[in-house]
């Protein structure tokens, strides 16, 4: 049960004691340690760690897609033991996620299909989705013939039009340029929003994760544990230009990159009275 | 239009070229066996009737075609399980390795044994050379699936034949072009060869005939028409290829322009 922005929510997503060791060729490597933390109905939590520190072993564990060698993930009650179809991913790699020898509407539309979903109900789903990443004319493209950043637009389209319960995303916009970056944080922000879609967002960039989240999980470096859980007590309502140069938005990246920054050094999380913080469990 | 004249001319010019040296070296040949290119020309209409059409080049074609096309399927069947499955593919690769090394023509008498030697001997002889270059094409195309991919579908549930359908063939489709490509040329070779050894119809049989009979230019249209027909048979390849990969090219001509 966590407490956001005055309202309180049921957890749909609980991470619990999860440990992940990976063995191979007389090499043991405990990528994540023990991890706990839970996620409510739509909320919009944000994961940030340093780099290599498990971000992508956790989000594949919790996506179903990787199995925990210890601890579990449960979703909406039930354990995650294969990827479960109130879960959508958005990869980094967008062109590698979206399937080039399909065009952008059948990209979309290939999950619903196996969803069993009937062909006019699709074709609703499949416009609606790319209708609200503004891409409603793009349809008949193949994805290569687009930019990187309309590319990753139809990879959130894809995971919007699945109607999933909760949306992951592992750094989905760490190889698109800055600016097409800042229209694609106030996209994800703004599906957020009006659909009231639940999202786990890993990210290795402090603003990012800020300006994103409600709240952020700072991760250890690996073997990954909850270093920090901060409150983004930022107001609701948030843009590019005005958000990122509110004192209080300063003050909390300040407090977050302390928390990386310790994380690196391996450190206890620093103390600071100023931030409304959520010891780690 | 003037890019498709230049294209013309472009890709005309050197056949054009050596026709007219052959043409011109050969003109004055008083050689039995190598006859002026005007005369195997002229014995060309009356060699290549309809009726030799029907009865040797369509019996050609026709077991071409059946054994390509058994090879295509079974290359691409067992070659998508061995990909796709390490284990099976530990076990099969020495075996693989040693049966490709073996040269396909040295099949034919092996083939006859137990087939005889009617149609059936001649396609099993064109599919058993065929099938290795699909077969290890396949199972490259389908071990070098993309990662990425290979965990957006399972987070999806895009599981089973739907896996194969959308993600697993047509990824490997590439590859498995490259395959049915080099398997046509070993098609055609093995075609002509499996009717030199015993045959009573056909390309290579006919060719056997006349040079057995010293009808030397006309052995000469035969071998002038097979290479005709490797032509065409490669450029509706690579209309069919063009086709089914055309995304294919598109991504590479997309990436070479933004690496």
């Amino acid at each position: 049960m966590s407490l956001v922005e005055g309202r309180s929510v049921d957890p749909l997503l609980t991470v619990s004691g999860l440990r992940k060791v990976y063995e191979g060729a007389g090499r043991r490597v405990e990528a994540v340690r023990d991890l706990s933390f839970t996620v409510g109905a739509g909320e919009f939590v944000c994961l940030v760690g340093p780099s290599g520190c498990g971000k992508t072993t956790l989000l594949k564990c919790v996506g179903g897609l990787l199995r925990p060698t210890a601890g579990e993930v449960r979703l909406g009650g039930g354990p995650v033991t294969a990827p479960p179809p109130g879960m959508a991913v958005v990869f980094q790699e967008y062109g590698r996620s979206l399937f080039p020898w399909m065009r952008v509407g059948r990209n979309v539309e290939l999950p619903l299909r196996q969803k069993g979903l009937g062909g006019e109900r699709r074709r609703e789903l499949v416009a609606d989705a790319l209708g609200s990443v503004g891409l409603a004319d793009a349809a008949d493209a193949y994805p290569w013939q687009l930019s990187g950043g309309m590319q990753q637009r139809v990879a959130i389209a894809r995971a919007l039009a699945y109607e999933p319960d909760v949306l992951l995303m592992d750094e989905p916009f760490a190889a698109v340029d800055a600016q097409t970056r800042a229209d694609l944080e106030d996209l994800v922000r703004g599906l957020w929003r009006e659909r009231g879609v639940t999202v786990l967002f890993v990210t290795h960039d402090i603003d990012e994760a800020v300006y994103l989240g409600q709240r952020v999980i700072v991760l250890s470096s690996s073997p990954t544990v909850v270093q920090e859980e901060l409150a983004v007590d930022l107001p609701v309502e948030r843009d590019q230009l005005h958000t990122r140069v509110a004192p209080r938005f300063a003050e909390l990246r300040t407090r977050v990159y302390e928390q990386v920054q310790a994380a690196k050094r391996g450190a206890a999380p620093v103390e600071d009275a100023g931030a409304r913080t959520y010891p780690p469990r | 239009m003037r890019g498709l004249v230049v294209r013309l001319f472009l890709a005309l010019a050197l056949p054009a070229l050596l026709v007219a040296v052959w043409w011109l070296a050969s003109d004055g040949s008083t050689n039995v066996y190598w006859p002026p290119l005007r005369t195997v020309l002229a014995a060309f209409p009356d060699v290549w009737t309809g009726e030799r059409l029907r009865g040797d080049v369509l019996p050609s074609v026709v077991r071409l075609a059946g054994g390509y096309a058994a090879a295509a399927v079974a290359g691409v069947a067992l070659g998508t399980v061995i990909g796709t499955h390490r284990r099976v593919r530990a076990v099969c690769e020495p075996v693989l390795e040693f049966l490709r090394a073996v040269p396909p023509p040295v099949l034919v008498p092996v083939v006859m044994l137990f087939a005889g030697i009617g149609d059936a001997m001649k396609v099993a002889v064109i599919a058993s050379g065929c099938v290795w270059p699909v077969l290890l094409n396949t199972v490259e195309g389908v071990r070098a699936l993309d990662a990425v991919a290979a965990e957006t579908a399972r987070s999806y549930g895009i599981t089973g034949a739907a896996r194969l359908r959308h993600l697993v063939l047509p990824s490997a489709a590439p590859q498995i072009f490259a395959g049915l490509r080099q398997a046509l040329s070993v098609g055609i070779v093995l075609m002509v060869i499996s009717e030199m050894f015993a045959a009573s119809n056909g390309l290579g049989f006919t060719i056997v005939q006349f040079q057995r009979g010293f009808a030397i230019p006309d052995m000469w249209t035969g071998i002038l028409l097979l290479g005709l027909l490797g032509f065409v048979l490669s450029v509706v390849f690579r209309l069919l290829e063009r086709r089914a990969l055309g995304w294919y090219h598109g991504l590479r001509a997309s990436s070479r322009r933004s690496p």
